[in-house]
């Protein structure tokens, strides 16, 4: 069965916090892989605005469709992205903030 | 997105010879046109950045530029003949085995199977599967379309006895779907038919099988295999179908038949033969999946071409696809003057940040049989791994699959390009690629434009840092040779199954590209030929010599693979269907056929994981004298603990050296990569009891190891098991101990003093 994501995991937040782009304890990495599992429908991804330099957040729609770009959310850095995603999807697993 | 594309209809070129550019726009507007010479592809400002030579050429300019579409989706095209619609009944059937009844999400379309059908002007006749995935019949008579339906859905990948039948006589329409599945088929009737059906007005179109005529081309495209269709001058009893499966057919029933074809015949060609009366054969285009198990296929033989009745099926694909078949936009005549090299042909609209609006269509130019003036024959020659770049032409599992973030361990990034695939799902699929319904994709062309075979482009497999693949990530090995000021020419993939050993034999030395994955029988052997008169093989990658492939006997720029038995696989190839369509060969891994890559490298695939890289360790073993020159100028302990792919030179992908699988007894495995990360796990076919230790952390088996060995012939093999080690030969202005043993390997191995075996 899938992992299922607990008031436990909390622990690993900071770990996540403090270097997004891994490598990642094997705790945390479980937690990453439960909240990366699922279709490609609906993923975010980031989008290349200036190569090396600029990313925008986007969701996948769906077989043949354009990506939807959140306009809003853009990055200079990898792992700022990362740790934004990660928060996004933590609060729509457990429905909890993280600050 | 992507606002201008190109493709070229050859990858390899020589002197002389001309090469054909083909340019799509997204609108009607110029574009300029021009060659560069390509010395380095990546973009990323930690290294020492895009190098594009300005080569003034003739055919640079402005021109007008146009959208050209592609049309995706195999079909047979028979061409038209009044007979195909009998006049005093119709019974048209075929054996079908749907792979997509119904599309996901809700999305709807009508699949044609078989018909001679005009939509426009409502004439004709058409077996089809409807939006909801029943059969469906119809015929017209020019005013008003008369259709029967199957009342329930077909099943997927269950055979089923398809058929239509028109009685002018007594007015009726027939529709019968009769599952070969008893389970099946005890789920409803296997026939219905209505009447007070008029008589068919024919069509002045082509007979059509997966797909319907649309103007030239080709409309509502099916998706499953086709086993014997069938078209008869008479309307039978459905009782009477079943004998029209069996071979020979009965006298009675073989008097009435219009045509009938046999797809087990000439497997390898895209003719589909009518072995009836009027030998009305047709055209397959955009390559559906030939050799496919047919109805009748018992598993007794896997091998079709000692068996071929038992695999009758062709497996058609709405997203099938071989040539975008564009006008050209210009050739080019390459100069004599010209050296081998890797070129391309830079399209611009525009010169947006991002890059959108510029395109580079590479080319490969080889070296001519006489000698570029001023310019000996290099001693060193780099094999473009032109099949790999084939086999990962338009990759889209960051695009589909549900697992490629899981894969790299981090968020999936599209560059512009990639943003165009995902919006145009005609430009076909990659090797690496499932089609729609969820079967593999097993060929693949570059006659399209192939947009992740381009320099700028950074993959999504790549690692942290440049994040190359492929193509772009053999450009830092073309700009380590630049920056050396060593010469040498280029010779593809493709030219060394043309040509055979012939095509290397003037070079001392072959550079192989980070990830030259694929090879044809003739390339392998070709390789081997060239070891045993003394050529030396430097393999500067990983994951070599480790899918069998095979290139097409009448089409060019086409390769097969069969994901067969095991190995690193996006899909696993049905059973009974591991032979190539093509050739005939067993398909899989060279590992499979008793031809294990160490066997040409030293080394085999042994891990994977896409996140960061790591460095090697030295083993005593580079002590060893046999060594001393490798090492020359290198003190350090650890190798490559830096670099543009994942931060270190090892990582991605690595081999590992191991007699068992064929490593030479007398090889020096001279360092081994340590401290991979839990993203690496061990390759499934090192795999047989799944064990929870088989991690980057735990497993002996990810590692990488740096090996060399001398050939019986005075040549030798450096093979440096890993992916990434050529991102790592620009670090610190290229003085480094990766860019140090490289060199130091490379020019011994131009050195003519013969390698001696140790004794």
């Amino acid at each position: 069965m899938p992992y299922k994501i607990s008031q436990w995991d909390r622990q690993w937040i900071d770990e996540m916090r403090q270097n997004p782009l891994g490598p990642h304890s094997p705790n945390l990495q479980r937690v990453l892989n439960t909240l990366r599992a699922g279709p490609a429908k609906g993923r975010y991804v980031l989008v290349t605005r200036k190569p090396f330099a600029e990313w925008v957040l986007a969701v996948h729609q769906g077989y043949g469709k354009p990506f939807r770009i959140l306009e809003d959310q853009v990055f200079t850095d990898r792992a700022e992205a990362e740790w934004h995603v990660f928060k996004l999807r933590w609060k729509a697993h457990t429905g909890e903030d993280i600050n | 997105m992507q606002k201008i594309v190109g493709y070229a209809d050859r990858l390899s070129v020589g002197p002389g010879e001309t090469v054909r550019f083909m340019v799509s726009t997204d609108r009607p507007r110029p574009f300029a046109a021009r060659m560069v010479r390509v010395i380095n592809g990546d973009a990323n400002p930690a290294g020492p950045g895009v190098k594009l030579e300005h080569r003034p050429s003739a055919i640079e300019g402005r021109y007008e530029g146009r959208p050209q579409p592609i049309a995706a989706g195999s079909h047979m095209r028979v061409p038209h003949h009044p007979r195909q619609t009998p006049e005093r009944g119709l019974t048209v059937a075929a054996m079908l085995w749907p792979t997509l009844p119904v599309l996901p999400d809700g999305e709807t379309r009508r699949q044609a199977v078989i018909g001679q059908w005009s939509e426009a002007e409502r004439r004709g006749w058409l077996l089809e599967v409807d939006e909801t995935g029943r059969l469906r019949f119809k015929v017209g008579d020019g005013r008003t379309v008369y259709s029967v339906t199957a009342p329930s859905p077909l099943t997927e990948r269950r055979w089923v006895l398809a058929a239509g039948i028109h009685d002018p006589a007594a007015g009726t329409i027939t529709v019968v779907q009769r599952a070969l599945d008893p389970y099946v088929a005890a789920q409803g009737p296997g026939e219905t038919a209505i009447d007070g059906v008029a008589a068919i007005a024919p069509a002045a179109v082509d007979l059509m099988v997966a797909a319907r005529p649309d103007g030239s081309g080709a409309a509502d495209h099916y998706d499953g295999k086709i086993d014997s269709p069938i078209l008869l001058a008479a309307a039978l009893d459905p009782d009477a179908l079943d004998g029209l499966f069996r071979r020979p057919l009965a006298p009675a029933t073989a008097a009435q038949v219009v045509a009938c074809w046999d797809f087990s015949i000439d497997i390898p060609g895209i003719t589909a033969y009518d072995v009836g009366p009027h030998q009305m054969h047709g055209a397959l285009h955009n390559l559906p999946a030939r050799a496919m198990k047919g109805w009748n296929w018992t598993g007794e033989c896997h091998d079709w071409t000692r068996k071929p009745e038992h695999y009758g099926a062709i497996h058609f694909h709405a997203d099938d696809f071989y040539d975008a078949g564009w006008e050209p936009a210009f050739a080019w005549t390459v100069p004599d003057d010209w050296p081998s090299g890797a070129y391309a042909c830079h399209l611009a609209v525009g010169d947006a940040e991002d890059g959108s609006e510029e395109d580079l269509v590479p080319v490969f130019v080889r070296a001519g049989k006489k000698p570029v003036p001023g310019r000996e024959r290099p001693k060193v020659a780099f094999l473009v791994p032109t099949a790999a770049y084939m086999a990962y032409a338009n990759d889209h599992n960051h695009l589909l699959d549900t697992s490629a973030e899981m894969v790299i361990n981090r968020l999936l990034v599209m560059q512009p390009s990639d943003l165009f695939i995902q919006e145009h799902p005609e430009y076909g699929l990659s090797l690496y690629d499932s089609h729609r319904d969820g079967s593999g994709v097993c060929y693949s062309s570059y006659l399209r434009p192939v947009l992740n075979m381009r320099p700028r482009y950074a993959g999504w497999l790549g690692a942290y840092g440049s994040g190359l693949w492929q193509y772009n990530a053999d450009t830092h090995l073309l700009d380590w040779l630049e920056a050396q000021g060593i010469p040498f020419d280029v010779v593809t993939d493709e030219d060394l199954h043309r040509d055979g050993v012939e095509a290397i034999a003037p070079y001392r030395v072959v550079l192989s590209g980070t990830h030259p994955e694929y090879h044809s029988t003739r390339m392998w052997d070709a390789m081997m030929a060239w070891q045993s008169r003394g050529g030396r093989l430097m393999y500067l990658g990983a994951n070599g010599w480790y899918w069998r492939i095979a290139f097409h006997r009448d089409l060019p720029g086409v390769i097969e693979v069969r994901r067969a038995e095991d190995g690193i696989r996006c899909w696993a190839a049905e059973p009974g269907e591991y032979y190539h369509s093509f050739t005939g060969e067993y398909g899989g891994l060279w590992r499979r056929q008793d031809r294990p890559p160490n066997v040409v490298t030293g080394v085999g695939f042994t891990a994977q994981g896409f996140d960061w890289c790591s460095y090697y360790r030295r083993t005593p073993a580079s002590r060893d004298p046999r060594a001393a020159f490798i090492f020359e100028g290198v003190e350090e302990e650890i190798i490559g603990n830096f670099g543009l792919i994942g931060n270190g030179a090892a990582g991605l992908e690595l081999d590992r050296a191991d007699m068992r699988l064929g490593t030479p007894p007398h090889a020096l495995v001279l360092a081994s990569s340590e401290g991979h990360s839990d993203i690496y796990l061990v390759v499934t076919e090192e795999v047989n009891v799944t064990t929870p230790d088989i991690t980057g952390s735990q497993s002996p088996l990810c590692r990488a190891d740096l090996t060399f060995y001398e050939t019986p012939s005075g040549g030798a093999v450096f093979s440096t098991g890993s992916i990434a080690w050529c991102g790592s030969l620009s670090h610190n202005g290229y003085d480094n101990n990766v860019s140090r043993i490289t060199a130091n390997v490379l020019r011994r191995f131009m050195d003519e003093t013969p390698f001696t075996m140790p004794r």
